[in-house]
């Protein structure tokens, strides 16, 4: 093998490598964090009375692993409630002109 | 630079121009016109459904499949909303503890007027329901008001609904603008996506009836109000509007909006429009 086929090798070792190291773990302070994003977006979400069940569930299971300690679990579970929040909040504002799209006339 | 000049003051001119010709179309393309909505509603679905007549839309998912109809038909013989419709009967006739009566807070003593609701109150600036008007009915006569989902509610209004079987629909809106905006969007909140699903009332009711969802056929929009209440037996029992409302919104994983929110009462507003002039089916029985 010469130097040059060796070299994507190596880079795909070190790549690798990089994706089998464990990530950190969690903290309470991420979670917190987290929490307090998925919630600001949530509530975002209820004013435009655009909420989704998902979000409402997935912050509740986050709640319940960050009491049980979990906060690997808790942190991952926020920062999912967040995008679903979000996902809804996107809803809410493109259907304020796309439900025309839509409309018998 | 004159050419130059010559060719941007043409563009704007041109611009301009565009402009003004295209506003009048924009203006009429928003303006608020139910008679015309519920013109285009109801041409759409029987166009859909030609060998359908008119007033087969009110019942439902048995007017899109002719073995569910059979099955409903005999159903019928012994209907599933029967206990509810003898307990409203009794309900409705039994007085309040001042002495009053469910017939002296409607007109026509309460009976045969379905048809007529909701309807849009001009000094209050909304839209009644037939379930806000009951409730309404309980508290100026000084009694708890019932759910607005069922039970209580589901069998009263069925009374009400059974009374009034065979009429049109009658809903009229005012020369209001708030009556207007009260239909817009009603009109708006039927077509608007929500929920995980991504779906609206449309999505179903719309571009949908007849086909299957999961067990389910779906029911055409045109008339899906004229049967309630309804006895459904995914339930297991009796459900009003609201009931069904909730529902919808729960199965598309939308967070539900409370029974008699303005949202649910502006969409009955509009949908209980678009039907007029299809018979009362009510109470109805669903699967």
């Amino acid at each position: 093998m010469s130097k040059t086929t060796g070299k994507p090798f190596q880079l795909a070792l070190v790549l690798l490598s990089i994706a089998a190291t464990p990530a950190f773990a969690a903290t309470e302070a991420d979670y917190k964090a987290a929490y307090a994003a998925a919630e600001a977006a949530s509530k975002e979400a209820v004013a435009l009375r655009h909420q989704w069940t998902t979000t409402v569930s997935t912050l509740s299971a986050a709640k319940k692993a960050a009491d049980s300690g979990d906060f690997d679990r808790a942190t991952a579970a926020a920062k999912e409630a967040e995008a679903l929040a979000k996902a809804s909040i996107y809803q809410a504002t493109s259907e304020k002109e796309a439900w025309k799209a839509m409309e018998i006339r | 630079m004159k050419p130059r000049l010559a060719i941007l003051l043409g563009s704007v001119a041109a611009v301009l121009t565009a402009l003004v010709a295209a506003s009048p179309r924009v203006v009429a393309a928003d303006k608020v016109d139910p008679a015309a909505d519920a013109k285009a509603f109801q041409n759409f679905f029987f166009q859909k459904f030609p060998k359908l007549k008119p007033e087969e839309f009110v019942n439902g998912p048995y007017s899109m499949d002719e073995g569910l109809k059979r099955q409903w038909q005999e159903k019928e013989e012994f209907p599933p909303y029967e206990f509810a419709l003898d307990a409203g009967k009794e309900m409705f006739a039994t007085p309040f503890k001042n002495g009053k009566t469910y017939a002296d807070c409607f007109a026509n003593g309460g009976i045969g007027i379905r048809q007529n609701y909701p309807y849009f109150d001009t000094r209050e600036g909304k839209v009644i329901t037939l379930e806000l008007a009951v409730n309404r009915c309980r508290e100026a006569n000084g009694e708890a008001p019932y759910s607005y989902v069922k039970d209580e509610m589901a069998s009263l209004t069925a009374y009400m609904a059974f009374t009034s079987r065979g009429k049109p629909f009658d809903i009229k809106i005012p020369d209001d603008p708030r009556a207007l905006e009260a239909f817009e969007n009603g009109k708006r909140y039927f077509y608007t996506r929500r929920g995980q699903m991504n779906f609206s009332c449309a999505s179903c009711h719309v571009q949908s009836p007849g086909e299957r969802i999961r067990a389910e056929i779906l029911a055409p929009a045109l008339g899906i109000l004229n049967a309630m209440p309804i006895y459904r037996s995914e339930w297991s029992g009796m459900g009003t509007t609201s009931r069904r409302f909730v529902t919808c919104n729960s199965q598309t994983r939308a967070v539900p909006l409370e029974p008699q929110s303005d949202e649910y009462r502006d969409v009955e507003y509009f949908l209980s429009y678009v039907s007029n002039g299809l018979p009362i089916s009510g109470p109805g029985a669903r699967p």
